[in-house]
């Protein structure tokens, strides 16, 4: 089996940086590859883990064990579009909780939640680290800061119109 | 030649920086100006950005809050009719009007934040740049270096104030085959930002400071555990690298010496817990970053069992230029035990949030209102807040307290690594202790019992307390909770996760009474013990909260007062922020 599942996975993996693999079970070299998987795929999915496992000799256990306790890693594919909404201490007593609030009713969904249709996602983060802009959102690469509930209305009905 | 730079720090950025550096390049093109445009790392106004200064023959001058607009204005009349403009400028040539957010300022560590290329290796020797390793590899021993260091006075800046030099003297002294210096860059408290701004604005001085350091103690290795959520910093951070690889000041036999040093990078993962250092050693050996029973100290038994050091950023930024500049220049400056200069992240309800370092002896209010130019909004200063989720609340009564680690531990608080968020009237204290409370339980690894559920516990009576069902006895029980976890927890994160509750307890007893007894928040913060109410007086009918209310608890047609039905609102106050006239409120 595992033959078949290396050749099903290299077909699909085309950035994941398997010569990380060329040194088998390396020590330190499972967090690195992790980031890999997730850089090429969005999430690391489970195919990932069990190749992983086989090839670095690491338990799978040991692999889940460090993929769900760096906040970092996801098992499940996100939306296209990924709203990280501050929670650091500056945008909470700026008022991020009326910022949630209204990612919350505009997009109807739950944090760690990605809409049905695929199309956002949405993320607490503990902070984006520009506190002076605060309270501040990120839609995928972009930062929008000093927001009120209905900017944040308007920065949504702009990407749902993309 | 006239230099033109644009601050690119990832507040710059945020900001929109990069538009406006494109916007001066096309400009530059179209009119076919001579001059450099250059990037450069956080200058510290984070509150003005974007910043662009010109370096022109007459001097330097700082505009603020630049944008597409005004790049083309500042080109016409700055760059080519030789005109500054003088209303968009914080600092200018002739040092007049300057912005008093620099002149208390001391800056070592950021000496070169925000005035060199962060990608330009040969700006960073201009500014004697590897100047200082070059130094101690030609005429010192080891020891002089941890002499120096130690005469120095220089304590961790990460926040817990160990003496550096004696550090480097525990890892100097173990005996191993290999050694490590790890550069600990993983700033996780939320609201800090000064390690992201020194590795985005000057990563050599960080590489140089850990230089220095395995030049100290002998290690050949380095790591720099950076936060994968920074990315600018990590990429800057890997184009330095790869400078100083090149020009062989990394690697084998560094400097005509027989010495060998090599840096790697590891991107954490999120997890506020890796801080620590030995759970970032099990991070960098890719486990889950759990800490484990000290001693043995890293210094004697580290990563992959052999002695190593650990410092964080600000920490090695301080080093280059002790080297240079001598350990008495160093202590000449901060109170008995605190020397040097501290950076702070200042943010929250301030007017000027930025980057400031300032020496240390300084007192909290001459940051807050000579540095920070006083509370937003015309709101009244309550409270700072430094430590992030290990820290506490120190009371605006005790503003007079001076920047030293003593001092400020005595009040219950932590120096921390820098994060110091200023706090008005309108923040809650119990609301806020429980928001340090999520962050510390969430990031809890779980192996120790008090650690892992006595947060729980703790989190579960503040939630109560802020709905208004405490009772009496949870201060008592939150109180004996609290000196549970600190006595039984083995690192940082646990031993100092009950502090902003023991500070606001402390402190602001009386607020966590009023939630309990009256069942009121005095900050009007705790929703479940506000109400929301139009203001007729002051209710025009424009239908505006109306149609902002998710569950239609808002009755009114046009120019109607409009009445909030209190059985159906859900008190997120979307409506509050939507008003334009003031005519609803809080009680």
């Amino acid at each position: 089996m595992g033959e078949n599942l290396s050749k099903e996975i290299n077909l699909n993996i085309k950035e994941f940086k398997i010569d990380l693999l060329k040194n088998g079970g390396d020590p330190g070299v499972l967090i690195p590859l992790l980031q890999s998987a997730q850089d090429s795929y969005g999430y690391v999915p489970e195919k990932v883990i069990n190749y992983i496992s086989e090839f670095a000799e690491i338990p799978a256990a040991e692999i889940y064990g460090v993929v769900t306790f760096y906040s970092q890693f996801r098992l499940k594919p996100l939306g296209k579009y990924i709203v990280k909404v501050c929670e650091g201490t500056a945008c909470h007593v700026n008022g991020a909780k009326s910022i949630v609030n209204m990612l919350l009713n505009e997009l109807g969904i739950g944090v760690g939640e990605t809409s049905d249709d695929g199309m956002f996602s949405l993320l607490s983060v503990a902070c984006l680290g520009c506190c002076s802009l605060a309270p501040v959102i990120m839609i995928n690469e972009e930062t929008f800061g000093s927001l009120t509930p209905d900017k944040v209305r308007k920065v949504l009905k702009k990407y749902r119109q993309k | 030649m006239v230099e033109v730079k644009v601050g690119l720090g990832t507040c710059g950025i945020s900001a929109g920086g990069y538009t406006v550096f494109d916007e001066l390049k096309i400009e530059k093109d179209k009119n076919n100006i001579d001059f450099e445009l250059k990037e450069t790392g956080c200058m510290g106004m984070c509150y003005r950005e974007v910043l662009v200064e010109i370096n022109d023959e007459k001097g330097k001058w700082l505009y603020a809050e630049v944008d597409k607009a005004r790049v083309k204005k500042i080109v016409e009349d700055h760059l080519i009719s030789g005109k500054p403009i003088e209303e968009w400028l914080v600092k200018t040539g002739k040092n007049e009007n300057e912005d008093p957010f620099f002149e208390k300022q001391k800056r070592i560590v950021l000496r070169n934040c925000g005035e060199i290329d962060p990608n330009s290796i040969d700006e960073y020797l201009e500014k004697d740049g590897y100047s200082a390793i070059q130094k101690v590899i030609n005429d010192d021993s080891p020891e002089d270096v941890i002499k120096v260091i130690t005469d120095s006075g220089l304590r961790g800046r990460g926040g817990g104030g160990f003496p550096t030099g004696l550090k480097w003297k525990f890892t100097s002294e173990a005996q191993g085959d290999k050694k490590y210096v790890i550069c600990n860059a993983d700033e996780g408290d939320p609201g800090a930002f000064m390690d992201r701004s020194v590795l985005e604005g000057d990563p050599h001085s960080v590489i140089e400071g850990m230089m220095i350091a395995a030049f100290a103690i002998g290690a050949e290795y380095g790591y720099i555990y950076v936060r994968a959520e920074y990315p600018k910093a990590i990429e800057r951070l890997r184009t330095a690298l790869g400078q100083a690889t090149e020009k062989g000041y990394i690697g084998e036999g560094i400097f005509g010496s027989k010495i060998n040093f090599n840096i790697k990078i590891k991107e954490g993962a999120g997890a506020f817990v890796c801080g620590e250092e030995t759970a970032l050693i099990a991070s960098i050996e890719g486990k889950r970053g759990i800490p484990r029973v000290r001693p043995p100290f890293p210094a004697v038994k580290g990563l992959w069992g052999k002695p190593t050091n650990i410092n964080n950023v600000e920490t090695f930024g301080n080093v280059p230029w002790i080297i240079l500049n001598g350990a008495a220049a160093f202590a000449s400056m901060g109170t008995e035990k605190s020397k040097g200069t501290k950076v702070f992240a200042l943010a929250g309800k301030i007017k000027k949030s930025g980057l400031a370092e300032v020496p240390m002896g300084m007192t909290i209010n001459e940051v807050v209102f000579e540095i920070g130019g006083g509370i937003k909004d015309g709101g009244k200063f309550k409270a700072v807040q430094m430590g992030g989720p290990s820290g506490g609340c120190i009371p605006a009564s005790m503003g007079d307290i001076k920047i030293d680690y003593d001092e400020i531990t005595k009040t219950g608080a932590i120096m921390g690594s820098g994060g110091m968020v200023v706090l008005d009237e309108t923040t809650c204290m119990v609301d806020l202790a429980k928001f340090f409370l999520t962050f510390t339980q969430n990031e809890s690894c779980g192996k120790c019992t008090f650690c892992r559920i006595g947060t729980k516990r703790m989190l579960e009576i503040l939630e109560k307390i802020t709905l208004g069902k405490g009772e009496e006895k949870d201060l008592d029980l939150l109180e004996e909770l609290s000196y549970k976890i600190k006595d039984n927890s083995l690192c940082g994160l646990g031993q100092t996760a009950p502090n902003p509750v023991l500070t606001t307890l402390k402190y602001y007893r009386e607020e966590y009474e009023a939630h309990i007894r009256d069942k009121q928040c005095p900050a009007h913060s705790c929703a479940a013990l506000i109400e929301y109410k139009v203001i007729p007086d002051k209710c025009t009918g424009c239908t505006l909260c109306a149609r902002n209310c998710p569950v239609d608890a808002i009755e009114g047609s046009v120019k109607e007062i409009h009445k909030i039905d209190p059985e159906k609102c859900i008190k997120c106050s979307l409506c509050f922020q939507a008003c334009k006239f003031d005519a609803i409120e809080k009680i």
